[in-house]
């Protein structure tokens, strides 16, 4: 089949150096992948193509690239697959997120320092065993999808919280995180936490789910931001807008069947904080004046008390 | 066609526009709206909830489920989040009978059992699907001819693609842009549609979230959008009450209106635009509307 490859140019050496698309026409298999289609092109028709590939068989993380707007590895994704609009085009930018050293090439720099920042080694207490440090088989089945992450960083080119705060610790980072903060045999889940809780960790994550979608291995980043968050606040970190505001939310549904929009605000910032309050006036105004505000008695819903029993006899269980 | 209706918190919250829009809407489409079976179903925790206890949130979701079951009918929302977070809890109790069953046990309190045959479904999909985009055209007053529409769907109805029945239903990954040109408009495309829109961040980092604010509807207006159209309240309120501070934000006029799916259909079903609260916005609708000569 004939393939319009739609690929992003960027050459910071070139006189002319501004982004650019280039098509390349390729006649490929029907069981081709996208980076079967970007070696031909560097091969067979321009040697001046930069991307970067080692095994060709999703393990090695190196070739992940955003095709057609998403992130995902060149080397797994078929083109019969992902094919759009007329004259069978795809289209393949560089990971997002990251700065471009040349074409289809990133600069992995700051994915690194997220990752280090995180400190992702096992940190046990105590004497060292003579033989290594042992876990039951049981306590680590929890651990079996976040430790087959590649490191490919699909999860942060496509991370929607990155792309406009690049202080966030990020879905690769705090996946690899929980890979430890999860390990029966770590013992400085109190330091960990207290990097978790700061600005950047675990609060910013939007839970848009980007990362669950596009990660090629099934580690789920989102979910373990999840279960971190609620490590964190176990811990007793709950002095915070997101923690306040989890807690508000729950206690919402709990006494009333649904969410007391009002209050929510108000509670997750802190009554006390002034400087929030006062924040909060001008869209109060606004809402005000257009009749988009919540009651300002909350109902509960008829049956409450089901719901509340629920939550009794649940809320232990998990 | 009947429906369990499944308002959601924010329809009779903050977004009343969203439900009075819904009622005319399905009135004219002959969707009748069962508006009793529900009346004592809660919040499905909006993801939130499960953040703390995912089991706990998935018996409120399958008590909702066996509700709507009782009553019959299949059972509709009218919110992105609603749709996505019963999606996902569907997906986990339908595949593991023993986590239903063990789920059942706690609900069986009440005489509530769910039998797994709920299939939540949001209004777009149900026009989209059930209706279907013929019916839709068959009954259009007015064509909205000429004006330049940007979709913004809310994550929760595009990801996780698997738990939405994406692959078995491959059309809902472009619903809302089937009916913006299915009522005469032109859908103006970006890459923004399907991402976040800062809503679940907005009291966490407020600075981030009115980022997100300020680059969705400011790309969306840079490419000559008239107006955005969402099935996620949550992201009409974000997208439209922090439209002004993503504004003083980047120092420049964004104004945008954010128009709720079922405003859309009922400009184009011929519906007065007071009945669907669109004078009720916080990025006025008034220029939008004379453009389309609607008078408001």
């Amino acid at each position: 089949m004939e393939v319009k490859f739609n690929v992003r140019r960027y050459d910071p050496e070139s006189t002319n150096a501004v982004e650019h698309f280039q098509e390349y026409l390729m006649d490929m298999e029907d069981s081709s992948t996208v980076l079967d289609g970007l070696i031909r092109i560097r091969e067979e028709v321009d040697g001046t193509l930069s991307l970067r590939c080692s095994c060709r068989s999703a393990i090695c993380g190196s070739c992940a690239v955003r095709v057609n707007g998403e992130a995902g590895l060149a080397c797994n994704t078929k083109i019969i697959d992902v094919l759009s609009g007329e004259g069978n085009t795809v289209t393949v930018e560089p990971a997002g997120n990251l700065p471009v050293v040349k074409d289809l090439v990133v600069d992995f720099e700051p994915f690194w320092e997220k990752v280090k920042a995180v400190e992702p080694w096992l940190q046990p207490a105590g004497e060292e065993p003579k033989t290594e440090y042992l876990a039951p088989d049981e306590d680590m089945l929890h651990l079996a999808g976040v430790v087959s992450c590649i490191l490919c960083g699909a999860c942060v080119s496509d991370c929607t919280v990155m792309e406009v705060d690049s202080n966030f610790l990020g879905p690769a980072a705090l996946a690899k995180s929980y890979r430890f903060v999860g390990d029966p045999r770590d013992d400085s889940n109190q330091q960990r936490f207290k990097t978790l809780n700061e600005y950047g960790g675990v609060w910013d994550c939007t839970r848009c789910m980007k990362c669950v979608e596009v990660c090629p291995k099934g580690v789920a980043p989102m979910d373990r931001i999840m279960s971190l968050r609620e490590k964190v606040m176990e811990a007793g970190y709950t002095n915070t807008n997101g923690a306040r505001h989890a807690n508000a939310f729950v206690d919402s549904v709990k006494h009333s069947g649904w969410l007391d929009e009002l209050k929510l605000p108000i509670k997750s910032f802190g009554i006390f904080n002034i400087k929030a309050m006062i924040g909060l006036i001008p869209l109060a105004i606004r809402s005000q004046r257009a009749g988009k505000v919540p009651p300002i008695f909350h109902k509960s819903i008829p049956g409450v008390e089901n719901v509340r029993r629920i939550f009794e006899k649940v809320e232990t269980k998990k | 066609m009947k429906y369990a209706f499944y308002p959601g918190c924010v329809s009779r919250g903050a977004c009343p526009e969203l439900y009075s829009a819904t009622v005319e809407v399905c009135g004219i489409l002959g969707i009748e709206l069962d508006e009793d079976a529900l009346k004592g179903a809660s919040c499905t925790g909006a993801g939130v909830l499960q953040e703390k206890n995912q089991r706990l949130g998935d018996t409120l979701n399958a008590r909702t489920f066996a509700m709507a079951e009782q009553s019959g009918n299949p059972l509709m929302t009218i919110c992105s989040t609603c749709q996505g977070v019963m999606s996902q809890a569907n997906e986990r109790l339908l595949a593991d009978p023993e986590y239903m069953a063990s789920i059942n046990e706690d609900l069986s309190e009440e005489g509530l059992e769910y039998k797994g045959t709920a299939d939540p479904k949001h209004l777009l999909w149900i026009i989209a699907e059930d209706l279907g985009i013929d019916f839709l055209e068959s009954k259009l007053v007015k064509k909205l001819d000429g004006v330049k529409l940007a979709p913004f769907y809310g994550c929760y109805i595009v990801r996780p693609s698997k738990a939405l029945g994406f692959e078995e239903n491959p059309g809902r990954k472009q619903a809302l842009e089937e009916i913006i040109e299915t009522v005469g408009g032109e859908v103006v495309d970006f890459p923004g549609k399907t991402l976040c829109c800062g809503f679940p961040i907005l009291t966490i980092n407020p600075e981030n979230s009115v980022n997100m604010v300020a680059n969705h509807t400011i790309d969306a207006k840079d490419r000559g959008a008239d107006a955005m159209v969402t099935p996620c309240p949550l992201c009409h309120l974000n997208l439209d009450g922090y439209q002004p501070n993503a504004a003083s934000a980047r120092k420049r006029e964004i104004d945008l209106p954010i128009i709720h799916l079922p405003q859309l259909l009922g400009l184009a079903l011929g519906i007065e635009p007071e009945k669907m609260r669109l004078n009720k916005h916080i990025i006025s609708t008034k220029k939008l509307l004379s453009e389309l000569a609607i008078s408001p």
